[in-house]
């Protein structure tokens, strides 16, 4: 147990080796990922941030290659892999679903080098909830408000400051470098024990919705009728897919400037017709509808037939930010009735 | 290993194919000994070939691995990476990430079968690579029929080696293009008609499907007329591709990625996923 000075200067001692992050409002209210200037604490109120922490993971955008672009040179255009290094980076206040999104993303990531070269310079602590919010779900898809799955150390918020739970042995060598902390109360250990048994019954009843949906016919969800409806709603605007931790999907393209070319990746979105489109005009998933069902068939069936869980971790934003209120709730109950 | 990262390579070679001048085949070279030396490739697989500052493209590999200590990729012409490919010359640097995919099991399945291989345009590249491995183990299959058109006689690929394979006495080809021409003695129709009538058995055989999906389509019936089942008839999909790893999401059929469950599927894998190809 830490209290919020000794926490304070734990995160001041650490800003030796790490860039720290956490979510901080803006001047407008809004909570996103900011670095953390020293003696700054992560914004505890209920909820996710705005933006999912992919950001950490998957940077947007992401240097996969470089080359020189001066043509003559012995070496231009023969792209080699990008040489630079960053401070690794400690992230705090991350809910546990957030972290589990990194779990998940991990499996189709398997074999992309980049990917685990950030998992390695990036550090999560993560935050407990006390509660859900409205738009919460986590307890759907095999996540937990106090899950660690993802985190190196889950931060357990009472009263005074945080009960800490190294997950990982990163995550223990940090614990251990706070020193010894304040000894918990026994008021303190009550409250830690009431988050553990509270606040999973502030959110929706516990489903294993995985196995539910594996075992459903795949055409038979995908020819279900609801998707047209459902789609008719939809813009396209794509925000779903931006704020969700578990979407995945990236474009590739090149740029030079000034002789200096790289090869990058960034966040693309199964929502936007150029997705699909072949160079030939022939568009395969051409209409909205498809799009749409492909996104909640990609979370809800495909990526669970090939790596088992949803590729979802049930926090909400894409529910929180729609446009036009569609609900992954509601899809994946029109699923389940299927 | 980083799977981003292409292997240096140069164009050796380039070949104009058809008349209209869209469709080249570029001979590529790997830099680095090593890595030419351990490249190995199951033909029907494919590759990225990525020109640094444009970007890269998913292109079947029309060498066979028999073709040692070069590359082949016959390239149409259509986007932005095309187009750049198609004004370079020989001598200038490429790269090339691969193989991908999964090609055509010609070590596996396909042993001891007779072979019916049905390509329509230019969609023959693979079947190229599949045809010349074929022949360099001619022992290991059954009868080989190939039939395979074009709109006119100038726009088939491969036109010497279409010469030299009707002379073969181990082969049975049929060479169409859609409508008369001046000079053109051989076949006239399209391939899914030139199919009928060649009416090849199904008995323990294997058919390679490759051409535009209208082909493909009235290509089927004839075949069926005379017994074919979808699990003996193989078809290569494609879709637009960034990575060809199975990450980035761009190429999914519904649950399958056709770069790495794929390109190639059997006709009955096919007829269980959603039309989204």
């Amino acid at each position: 147990m830490l209290d919020k000075a000794g926490f304070e200067d734990w995160l001041r001692e650490l800003a030796g080796q790490f860039e720290i992050f956490g979510p901080k409002a803006n001047d407008r209210g809004i909570v996103n990922w900011q670095k953390l200037n020293e003696g700054e604490l992560p914004d505890e109120r209920p909820g996710v941030p705005k933006g999912s922490i992919k950001t950490f993971f998957f940077p947007q955008p992401e240097t996969l290659l470089e080359f020189s672009a001066r043509p003559g040179t012995e070496d231009a255009f023969i792209p080699h892999e990008p040489g630079t290094e960053h401070k690794p980076r400690l992230v705090v206040g991350v809910r546990p679903c957030d972290a589990r999104s990194v779990v998940l993303n991990a499996m189709p990531y398997e074999d992309d080098p980049y990917f685990h070269k950030n998992r390695q310079n990036v550090v999560l602590i993560g935050l407990a909830c006390r509660q859900g919010c409205s738009t919460c779900f986590c307890t759907w898809t095999g996540g937990s408000p106090v899950g660690t799955e993802g985190l190196d150390i889950l931060a357990y918020p009472v009263s005074r400051g945080y009960v800490l739970e190294p997950v990982t042995e990163r995550g223990a060598s940090l614990v251990e470098s706070a020193g010894p902390g304040n000894d918990a109360t026994g008021a303190e250990l009550k409250e830690l024990e009431e988050i553990r048994s509270k606040a999973p019954s502030s959110l929706p009843e516990t489903m294993e919705l995985a196995p539910r949906l594996r075992e459903k016919g795949l055409m038979d969800l995908y020819n279900a009728p609801f998707w047209q409806q459902l789609s008719d709603s939809c813009i396209n605007c794509g925000t779903c897919t931006f704020l969700c931790p578990t979407c995945y999907c990236f474009d590739i393209q090149d740029e030079t400037l000034r002789g200096k070319g790289r090869r990058i990746r960034y966040w693309d979105s199964c929502m936007f017709p150029l997705f699909t489109l072949h160079a030939s005009g022939h568009n395969p998933r051409g209409e909205k509808v498809k799009r749409v069902r492909n996104r909640f068939m990609h979370k809800l069936k495909y990526f669970p037939e090939r790596f088992g869980p949803l590729s979802c971790v049930g926090c909400g934003r894409c529910v929180r930010d729609c446009p036009v209120n569609i609900d992954i709730r509601q899809v994946i109950n029109e699923l389940l009735a299927t | 290993m980083n799977p981003y990262l292409p292997y240096p390579a140069r164009i050796d070679d380039i070949v104009i194919e058809t008349e209209d001048g869209n469709l080249k085949t570029f001979r590529l070279v790997l830099e680095k000994k090593d890595e030419r030396d351990s490249w190995n490739h199951v033909p029907g697989q494919f590759a990225m070939l990525s020109i640094a500052g444009k970007g890269e493209i998913p292109i079947g590999i029309a060498s066979s691995p028999t073709e040692q200590g070069h590359l082949l990729f016959t390239v149409n012409r259509a986007g932005v990476v095309t187009t750049a490919l198609h004004k370079m010359n020989v001598g200038e640097p490429i790269g090339v990430r691969g193989p991908l995919g999964n090609g055509f099991p010609v070590d596996t399945e396909l042993k001891g079968k007779n072979i019916v291989i049905i390509a329509g345009g230019f969609a023959f590249t693979t079947l190229r690579a599949t045809l010349i491995y074929m022949l360099e183990n001619r022992a290991d299959y059954g009868n080989i029929t190939v039939v395979y058109g074009a709109r006119t006689p100038g726009m088939l690929l491969y036109k010497d080696e279409l010469k030299q394979w009707q002379e073969r006495d181990d082969l049975d080809v049929h060479i169409t293009v859609d409508r008369e021409a001046p000079g053109w003695t051989g076949l006239v129709g399209f391939v899914p008609t030139i199919a009928g009538q060649v009416k090849p058995s199904p008995e323990n055989a294997a058919a390679l499907i490759c051409g535009p999906p209208i082909m493909i389509k009235f290509t089927m019936p004839p075949l069926e007329e005379v017994g074919w089942t979808d699990d003996q008839v193989y078809l290569s999909l494609e879709n637009r591709m960034k990575c060809g790893l199975g990450v980035c999401g761009h190429c999914n059929v519904g649950p399958v990625y056709v770069c790495k469950d794929g390109p190639v599927f059997t006709r009955a894998q096919v007829q269980k996923l959603p039309v989204e190809f």
